[in-house]
């Protein structure tokens, strides 16, 4: 597979100094502000959570929305080193570079979560460990995957630092860490979906099934694909580059089969488990569920021809659509169809909604400064070239 | 073969002569074994092996030594009323030597603590009450001629089992409090070998009688903790079990004699309650046989640690407890919790803004990508135009 020709990646270059990054570095610094407090003060000082809803936004958008956006990498691993599609070779990097951030930052943000962080290190002490618990299966593994990603993304620092023979080194066992990045995020997506399982009768009918995992899973590798997609076009606008559409229309096609899969799954679970009728009542939780469903079709209304997907804003779109069903599935789970009983109720404060942008701040601003900076991005060809396709 | 169901003991004779010579009723007898064997930890059937022990066996020679104490323990043990436990202990032990209860006195008792000794050489159990004075040559306690240490060492020497009732005997107590200037130690630092030691000032009389009754039906002592305490009764803390714990957990405390808290019940902690670094089974048995609730921390005055060594006696009444097992929480839930609110203006300006901000977003890309899409829509047709023109 690497025996076929791509572009080589390299730095994009330019100023770092933008309003984009400028914005970026005042919303972290909110951040970092409020995390202090938060760290000396405790939760209740900054967040809303309580005693019926021990968790908030920092959980559920920070880390099972974050870390389900930053599926890229691994599906793109799964695309190339699993089906062997060698040809998807060049947009591994960039998503691995997504997925890094968002694992990352959705691992640090679990921390301030935490009500007494100072303790976090318990779950990597073998004394602490609960082997039992859904929890530490999805601590562990995510912590595991980070670390492996970084390794993974390695070769790219090694690159831009020149140390080429520590680089072929690392790239002789490369292959096992590749190996355990494409299995370590399908374990905890997937137990993700478990931690709504053992919430019981707290959570809706509709979202409440034996296969969540399964549903969490799916869920996670679409979402992949529709953050590539979404990603793509964004880099591609913001740096006026040219849009891998060669790869990116077969791409989404994948995504389609996938989204296709994920709602036959999805209703049938539903329709079997008699919990239809919960759909047509007249409810926010039935309009959320639609909202959630529809996103998807609406995918296949604007990508589901080869000329349509040509198109890179109706491509554009569709990352959109499939990002906001993934956002809402797990929004709706833990939070909005998430009833755990009378009188406790949930909505972000200010200070907890500052955090959650400054941390997907932060994201776009490490994007910005290591596709700068170092070689993650297909080198641009100075002169356009005939489309492959 | 020991009996192990109590129903087969229902018309055992045996039991009949025992329940009268005790002054009880069969059935109240019958309960009061199983009520010892529960003490005692001891699984199901063993009740009807104590029954008939207590019913049957020959009497096993016991010889009460009291050294430097105040007869507490002894006393503590003549009150218990679960049956009168002074019929049952001259019935089911022959109490060869008590000095407190001897009828005899002066040359006639000592020669009868001779002759059990002979009589029961190996077979008798040695009760040790108070605390031994070592301090130059241990002639601060003497009883006809011979000192506590003499008499100890004679006594131990041909005893089946030692066992050491109340804090004196078990590790000094009051006696042994700083400056200690007799020298006060416990029977197992005298006699250089462990001994079962009943701690307690006094200790509540079933600990004993449990402990002897065990030997009585098993031939052998209970299971002992590194101390020499019968793991049955000395095995959790007073904290463990104590009616007050919910209030300890719950952060009310009695901070003052006679202030609310304390009218109300609450945790003793504060005023230097020691249960929660002492060892016993005060909160589940009580303390001596004084009827329901009472017990010290039930009446409102803070356990004192009387059984433990290194608290009783010696740490001051006020002063706080070493809390062993649990550390008081830093904060405590509030008695109304949160339930939480709902969106407030700024979160929800923040939303929509953030939401706003991404569908304003998401056109602009798209419209760009749009027209750049177009641009190289109109350029691939100008191209294809031109090359059938050039074909043509």
């Amino acid at each position: 597979m690497s025996a076929q020709q791509h572009a080589r990646p390299a730095p994009v270059g330019g100023s770092m100094f933008t309003a984009t990054t400028l914005v970026c570095g005042i919303l972290m610094a909110i951040t970092a502000t409020i995390i202090v407090v938060r760290l000396f003060f405790g939760l209740s000082s900054t967040t809303n959570v309580n005693d019926g809803y021990s968790w908030g936004i920092w959980v559920v958008v920070d880390v099972f929305i974050g870390s389900a956006l930053a599926c890229g990498g691994f599906c793109m691993a799964l695309l190339v080193y699993v089906f062997n599609k060698g040809k998807y070779h060049p947009l591994v990097r960039p998503a691995l570079l997504g997925s890094l951030f968002g694992y990352t930052f959705a691992g640090a943000a679990i921390t301030f979560d935490l009500g007494r962080w100072w303790n976090f290190w318990h779950i990597f002490w073998p004394g602490y460990f609960n082997v039992n618990s859904v929890m530490f299966e999805v601590a562990a593994c995510i912590t595991l995957y980070i670390i492996v990603m970084w390794i993974e993304f390695s070769p790219v620092f090694l690159e831009k630092l020149g140390l080429r023979d520590a680089r072929r080194k690392l790239e002789k066992s490369l292959f096992f860490f590749i190996a355990l990045g494409c299995v370590l995020p399908m374990m905890h997506q997937a137990s993700l979906g478990t931690m709504l399982v053992v919430m019981g009768d707290q959570v809706h009918p509709l979202w409440q099934t034996p296969i969540q995992p399964l549903i969490y899973l799916l869920s996670a590798i679409m979402l992949g694909y529709g953050v590539i997609l979404f990603e793509s076009c964004v880099a591609a606008s913001a740096y006026r580059r040219q849009i891998e559409l060669s790869l990116l229309n077969p791409m989404a096609k994948v995504m389609l089969g996938i989204i296709a899969l994920f709602l036959v799954v999805r209703f049938t679970d539903v329709a079997v488990r008699g919990a239809l009728p919960e759909a047509f009542r007249a409810s926010h939780i039935a309009l959320t569920f639609w909202v959630e469903n529809l996103c998807l079709v609406a995918t296949f209304l604007l990508i589901g021809t080869v000329e349509a997907r040509r198109n890179p804003a109706r491509l554009f779109l569709a990352g959109i659509t499939v990002m906001l069903s993934g956002i809402l599935l797990r929004l709706n789970g833990f939070l909005i169809a998430f009833d755990t009983g009378p009188g406790w109720s949930y909505f972000p404060s200010v200070p907890e909604l500052l955090v959650t942008i400054g941390i997907f701040a932060a994201e776009v601003f490490g994007y910005i400064y290591i596709t700068r900076r170092f070689p993650v991005l297909p080198r641009e060809e100075t002169h356009a070239q005939p489309a492959h396709s | 073969m020991a009996n192990s169901s109590l129903l087969r003991l229902e018309g055992d004779s045996r039991i009949a002569v025992a329940s009268e010579r005790l002054g009880m009723r069969r059935r109240e007898f019958l309960q009061f074994c199983a009520t010892l064997a529960a003490s005692l930890g001891l699984p199901p059937g063993a009740d009807a092996a104590v029954a008939e022990a207590v019913a049957s066996k020959k009497r096993p020679s016991v010889i009460w030594l009291h050294f430097q104490e105040c007869t507490g323990c002894s006393e503590s043990m003549l009150r218990a009323e679960h049956p009168t436990l002074e019929k049952l202990i001259l019935d089911v032990i022959s109490l060869d030597y008590h000095e407190t209860l001897f009828a005899a006195a002066g040359h006639q008792a000592e020669q009868a603590r001779k002759k059990a000794m002979t009589e029961n050489k190996g077979g008798y159990v040695l009760v040790v009450e108070g605390a031994i004075p070592t301090r130059d040559g241990g002639i601060y306690c003497k009883v006809g001629g011979q000192t506590a240490i003499e008499l100890t060492r004679e006594c131990a020497a041909d005893a089946a089992a030692v066992i050491a009732i109340g804090s004196c005997a078990s590790w000094g107590g009051m006696p042994a409090t700083d400056p200690n200037p007799t020298g006060s130690s416990g029977v197992a630092a005298v006699l250089g070998k462990p001994v079962v030691t009943i701690p307690g000032c006094p200790p509540n009389p079933y600990n004993f009688l449990s402990t002897v009754v065990h030997f009585l039906a098993f031939g052998s002592l209970p299971p002992v903790d590194d101390l020499g305490r019968p793991k049955f009764a000395y095995s959790r803390l007073i904290h463990e079990s104590c009616e007050r714990r919910a209030h300890f957990d719950a952060g009310r405390f009695a901070v003052e004699f006679g202030d609310e808290g304390h009218r109300k019940g609450y945790c003793l902690y504060k005023l230097g309650c020691k249960g929660p670094e002492t060892y016993a089974n005060c909160p589940t048995i009580l303390f001596g046989d004084a009827g329901a609730g009472t017990w010290p921390i039930g009446c409102g005055c803070p356990c004192f640690g009387c059984s433990e060594q290194g608290v009783g006696f010696s740490k001051p009444l006020h002063m706080l407890a070493k809390v062993k097992n649990v550390e008081p929480p830093q904060q405590y839930p509030r008695i109304v919790e949160e339930k939480g609110m709902g969106a407030t203006l700024g979160s929800a300006a923040i939303l929509a803004a953030v939401a706003g901000a991404a569908a304003g977003g998401t056109a602009m890309v798209a419209r760009n990508l749009g027209l750049s899409h177009k641009a190289a829509e109109a350029e691939r047709a100008k191209a294809a135009s031109k090359r059938t023109e050039t074909e043509a």
